[in-house]
This record gives C-alpha cells, sequence and structure tokens, in this order.
C-alpha cells in the first residue's frame, strides 16, 4: 500500500507542478461546453435531450488529453523504466497510476458539471449532489481502461490517435450508462430511476479494475 | 577464474542466452560467469546485444531461451527477489525532470520498501556531491549532475551488483573524471558490477576482466591484467571486423 501511495503522490506533486494534465483537461472541457451552449443554448427542447450526452462528451475527451499525457511524463527520461527496476508488483504500478489518473478526472469532471450548470441553468444543489457519484463511477470505469491503453499505446508512434480508437469500443458501457443516469438526474430523478445502469456501471468499473490490474504486466513488461 | 571457483562464487551465471525480437537475434548463445565482487567490462559497436544483455540481467525481458541466475536467484521464478539486489545506471537518467533531487529518490526508496528513508536518502545524496542542490528541481541539473543522481538512485538500496549501460554517454570530460571516480569508489565497496559500453579508453581502467560482445555473442573474454591496453584497440577492431 505504501509504494501504492508513493506513485499517487509522485503524480500529484509532479502534477502541482507543472499543471500540465489538469488544465489541458480543464480547458479542453470548458471550451466544448461553451461550443455547445452557443449551439444548442437557445433551444430547451434540445437541451433536454442532448444534455446528458454532451456532459459526458466533454468529460470524455477532456479525460483522453490527460490519459494520454500520463505515461507520456513517465516516458521522459525513461523513468518508467526505474519504477520497472523496482521490485514492485506490476499491479501495485496500476493500482497508483490509475488511483492519480482518476484523482485528477474526477476533479475535472465535478468541475465540467459545475460548467455546466452555470451555463446551462440547472439548479446548483439538486443537480450537483447527485452527479458526484455518477462522475465518480464513470470516472473510475473510463480510467481503469485508460491507464491500461495509455501504458500499451505509450511507445507506438501514433499514440495520440490510438488511445481514443483503442478506448472508445471498450467504454461504451461506461459512456451509455453514465449518459442515461445523469439524464435522469438533470430529468429531476434520482439516479436510482435508472438502476439497470447504476447495476451496469458498476460492474464494468469492478470487473474493468480487476482485469486491467492483472493484464497490466503483460502490457508494461518486454516479453 | 581459477579452476577450483564454484557456482555459488559467481554473482552473474548465464549459459547459452538467446533473446529474439521477430526475426531478429539480439543474443545468440551468451554465455558469461561474473565472480563477486569482479568488475567486468563489456566492449560492443552499436547493435551488439549489450542493452539486450543489461536488461535480461534487470529482469526487464526474459531470455527466449537459456538459463540465467544473479546473486543465486533464478532470473525466470526469482524475479523480485533480483530486483532487490540490483542497480542499473543507464544513458536514461530513469528520474523525474519535476521532482527535486531529493523528492526523486525518496520515491524510488519507497518502492525499494527502505526503512528510515529521509536518512537513507539523505546520505546517498550527500555521497554523489549533490547535497547542496538536494531541494533543487531535476531539470535544472547539468547532464553531469542528472548522471550523479542517477548513481544514488541505484545505489539507494544498496545493491550488491551494479549493471551500467553505456553510463558514460553525454557527459563532458570533467562529469566523466567525475563518474569515473564515483565508479571507483563504487568498485572499492566489493560490488559486482558489469559495465558494457563501445568507449574503449573509458571501459579498461577500472575493470578487473573485459570481453567483447559482436552480433550477440562474446568473442573474447580476458583478466584486464593480461591486455596491453595501447593494443586492446587493434584487438577489439579485429574481433568486431572479425565477427
Amino acid at each position: 500500500m505504501n509504494k501504492v501511495l508513493a506513485i499517487i503522490k509522485k503524480d500529484i506533486v509532479t502534477e502541482l507542478r507543472t499543471k500540465e494534465l489538469f488544465s489541458s483537461m480543464l480547458l479542453f472541457a470548458l471550451l466544448i461546453i461553451v461550443v455547445f451552449n452557443f449551439a444548442f443554448g437557445f433551444s430547451v427542447e434540445i437541451l433536454n435531450l442532448a444534455a446528458p450526452a454532451m456532459l459526458w462528451i466533454a468529460f470524455i475527451f477532456a479525460g483522453i488529453l490527460g490519459l494520454s499525457r500520463s505515461f507520456a511524463l513517465e516516458k521522459e527520461g525513461n523513468a518508467i523504466m526505474g519504477m520497472l527496476l523496482t521490485p514492485t508488483d506490476r499491479s501495485l504500478i496500476y493500482a497508483g497510476k490509475m488511483i492519480s489518473n482518476t484523482i485528477f478526472v474526477f476533479i475535472v469532471g465535478v468541475i465540467t458539471v459545475l460548467m455546466f450548470i452555470l451555463f446551462f441553468n440547472y439548479d446548483f444543489v439538486s443537480t450537483l449532489i447527485p452527479m458526484i457519484p455518477i462522475v465518480l463511477l464513470g470516472s473510475i470505469g473510463f480510467v481503469s481502461v485508460g491507464t491500461l491503453f495509455s501504458a500499451m499505446a505509450i511507445n507506438t508512434r501514433l499514440r495520440e490517435v490510438l488511445l481514443p480508437i483503442l478506448l472508445f469500443p471498450i467504454i461504451i458501457p461506461v459512456i451509455v450508462s453514465a449518459v442515461k443516469l445523469s439524464g435522469e438526474v438533470l430529468d429531476g430523478n434520482t439516479i436510482f430511476d435508472a438502476s439497470a445502469s447504476l447495476k451496469l456501471l458498476i460492474a464494468f468499473d469492478i470487473i474493468f479494475v480487476t482485469a486491467c490490474a492483472v493484464t497490466f504486466e503483460y502490457i508494461i513488461d518486454e516479453s | 577464474m581459477t579452476n577450483s571457483s564454484t557456482n555459488s562464487d559467481f554473482d552473474i551465471l548465464a549459459e547459452e542466452l538467446k533473446k529474439t525480437y521477430g526475426n531478429f537475434d539480439a543474443l545468440r548463445g551468451v554465455s558469461l560467469k561474473i565472480k563477486r565482487g569482479e568488475f567486468f567490462t563489456l566492449f560492443g559497436p552499436n547493435g551488439a546485444g549489450k542493452t539486450t544483455l543489461i536488461k535480461l540481467l534487470a529482469t526487464l525481458t526474459a531470455p527466449t531461451s537459456g538459463s540465467l541466475r544473479v546473486f543465486d536467484y533464478d532470473a525466470k521464478s526469482e524475479v523480485q527477489s533480483i530486483r532487490t539486489i540490483i542497480g542499473v545506471i543507464s544513458h536514461d537518467t530513469y528520474l523525474y525532470e519535476n521532482l527535486t533531487a531529493f523528492e526523486n529518490i525518496k520515491f524510488f526508496a519507497e518502492l525499494y520498501g527502505l526503512l528510515n528513508i529521509d536518512n537513507r536518502v539523505s546520505t546517498v545524496i550527500e555521497q554523489v556531491g549533490l547535497k547542496s542542490r538536494m531541494h533543487d528541481l531535476v531539470r535544472t541539473f547539468s547532464r553531469g549532475m542528472k548522471q550523479r543522481l542517477t548513481v544514488a538512485r541505484a545505489i539507494v538500496h544498496e545493491p550488491k551488483i551494479l549493471l551500467l549501460d553505456e553510463p558514460y554517454t553525454g557527459l563532458d570530460l570533467n562529469g566523466a573524471q567525475i563518474f569515473g571516480e564515483m565508479l571507483s569508489d563504487l568498485k572499492s565497496q566489493s560490488r559486482t558490477i558489469l559495465m558494457t559500453t563501445h568507449n574503449i579508453d573509458e571501459g579498461l581502467g577500472l575493470s578487473d576482466r573485459v570481453g567483447i560482445l559482436v552480433k550477440g555473442k562474446i568473442v573474447f573474454d580476458s583478466p584486464a591484467s593480461d591486455i596491453n591496453p595501447s593494443n586492446f584497440k587493434d584487438l577489439y577492431i579485429s574481433n568486431v571486423e572479425g565477427s
């Protein structure tokens, strides 16, 4: 557990110093929401239909930016090799990277929701609080697979392109469930009104966190 | 090396190591025995397989065939044990540019599971002569300073075996001299050291034994005391061209 905490602390200290992941993700999410605001802001009917999808498009695309930088930073000075030389189980390295990525993506997700509420005039308290567990579960599902693919894509020439191509098809259940749950909240219902989506999202998170932790060793080590 | 040596006298014991990437044979049957406390330098041209051999010994990749024991641990089944007793210095620093020297070494010390970390990190940074820059970001360091910090990273867990992969790359004359003095210190601490390089002048000085690796095979192996430094360049070139 100390090793996982060391990796998380290292990533957070680095991010606080460089603000590379956070600023790029946040700015990108803000820009997408501003564009959607101009495109749909005056039509209440379209807004009601498209709002949950808009929110998750902003969230996922901003998250991709962060994930592709996450392992790119490890390649500078080939620091990832220093980590692999230590007697640290590869699943612990995965856990550390995954948790730190989840923290960044989750914070950006919450700020994105805040901006979304502001731009599209939703009720602050009744929207933000129920959205937090959805953003958290969505972040875990998205980042669990994203961290694995980010490590996989790091040694390829087309990593910026390869990551979304690999990631999007796999995370469709996360996106669909999160959009459905967000739609319920934005309509004034609770997340338990879409319990099937909630269960799917939780199941996806458990399965993919476990599967990715187990397979990470084969991705990160040379055969 | 005497004939009475048993396998337990050797820290590195490789037999017929082969490594293949697709259709390319990076190593074509390397057999190597390095005694405890010995400084072995392996020379070879670019593409000879030096880095591949270091990666195998460092357990960063697995051999395609052959057997490898490091400090009497089997490289296939006792990988984590091997990682606790080796340190690797490469031409890459393996350091984080946006962390300070102290934060970098502390991070790796935590991954090695060391106790009393802060004291150990301070000691090892002082040992490589960077005490005054301990709390500066690594990105502000010169190449020579980064390489000294790389030594601190590699020895923070007091490894018994050091693997050096072209460690002089990118160092200026002064940096190379300081680094050479540090290697001399490390050698005096009875560590087993394997260094790969293509630079003959830097490699010969500290070595107890030298070898030449060409096209994935060791084609020459001799005690350093039997070698005349002035003739070694010709010997090296004839081995490289003849293979």
